[in-house]
């Protein structure tokens, strides 16, 4: 195997959750888009950690973080998503206008 | 010199890799294309499940498990429950995504993204191997956790702890504003 078939699996996660969160109108699948973006970082990682041989493993290290943190991140956003929701009855990220001039 | 395709296909790890790498592929993009908002995030659940797998090929089994239960055991029940409680329309929705006019430069924008990420990777590495399924232990990986990555571990402890009050302040009914 390659590590150029890992890296380009990667990349076309990371572009097609790119496309997710600029397309996406409901609040909970950008966050479902940035997760893939997090999960095409994570092969990345992993793919260089095995490549380099590294002996403190940081690549594989950091995806742990990142997981971890991506569970704390959708919380929080499921948390906000939800109050939003009951302030405004729309999960809709385009009504959220609050703050245009 | 590089690897041509008939070298590609001869090696049968490579044969693996396209079992995953496909469906791994296919569900990213219906999860961002998808009119159907829990297929959506069901296809997310298969295409998290093939990054699983391919950490399981690069030999990061603690990775990979750890991928199955945090993402396709908590994270997606979340999403899930997320979905019922904005009442989402379940059916067949168009209004899930944006009309054309921002489709086109957000594809445009993906595409180039792809283009510069691609072009740098082949650029950088074009002909290095790896050894399929040469595994790290657990245990190396714990022995590193505690003892290099000590700091770090607890800072993303207390971000979890962080997160959990904020999840149950935020989510949480206000008394006092609802009475």
């Amino acid at each position: 195997m390659t590590i150029i078939q890992f890296l380009l699996v990667g990349a076309a996660l990371f572009s097609f959750g790119l496309y997710g969160v600029i397309t996406r109108r409901n609040a909970v699948l950008v966050l479902a888009s940035v997760e893939l973006m997090l999960a095409a970082v994570n092969i990345n990682l992993v793919t260089f950690d095995v490549v380099l041989q590294d002996a403190l493993h940081a690549g594989q290290m950091f995806s742990l973080f990142i997981i971890a943190l991506a569970a704390a991140e959708v919380g929080i956003g499921i948390a906000i998503v939800l109050m939003i929701f009951r302030n405004r009855q729309s999960a809709d990220v385009d009504e959220l206008d609050l703050m245009k001039g | 010199m590089t690897v041509s395709i008939g070298d590609f296909f001869r090696e049968s790890a490579n044969w693996a890799f396209l079992v995953i790498a496909i469906p791994t592929l296919v569900a990213g993009w219906r999860t961002v294309t998808s009119n159907h908002i829990v297929r959506a995030v069901l296809y997310l659940v298969v295409s998290l499940g093939g990054s699983a797998a391919l950490f399981f090929m690069l030999g990061a089994g603690f990775v990979g498990w750890t991928v199955v239960l945090v993402y396709i055991g908590a994270v997606i029940i979340l999403f899930l429950i997320g979905i019922m409680i904005t009442r989402a329309p379940l059916g067949e929705k168009e209004e899930l995504s944006h009309g054309t006019n921002v489709k086109a430069p957000a594809a445009l924008l993906s595409v180039v993204m792809f283009g510069v990420i691609a072009w740098a990777a082949i650029d950088a590495y074009t002909n290095e191997m790896i050894a399929p399924f040469e595994s790290t232990s657990t245990q190396e990986l714990s022995l590193l956790m505690f003892d290099r990555f000590v700091l770090p571990f607890e800072v993303v402890s207390f971000v979890l702890l962080a997160a959990l009050i904020g999840g149950i302040a935020l989510a949480r009914q206000d008394e006092e504003a609802s009475s």
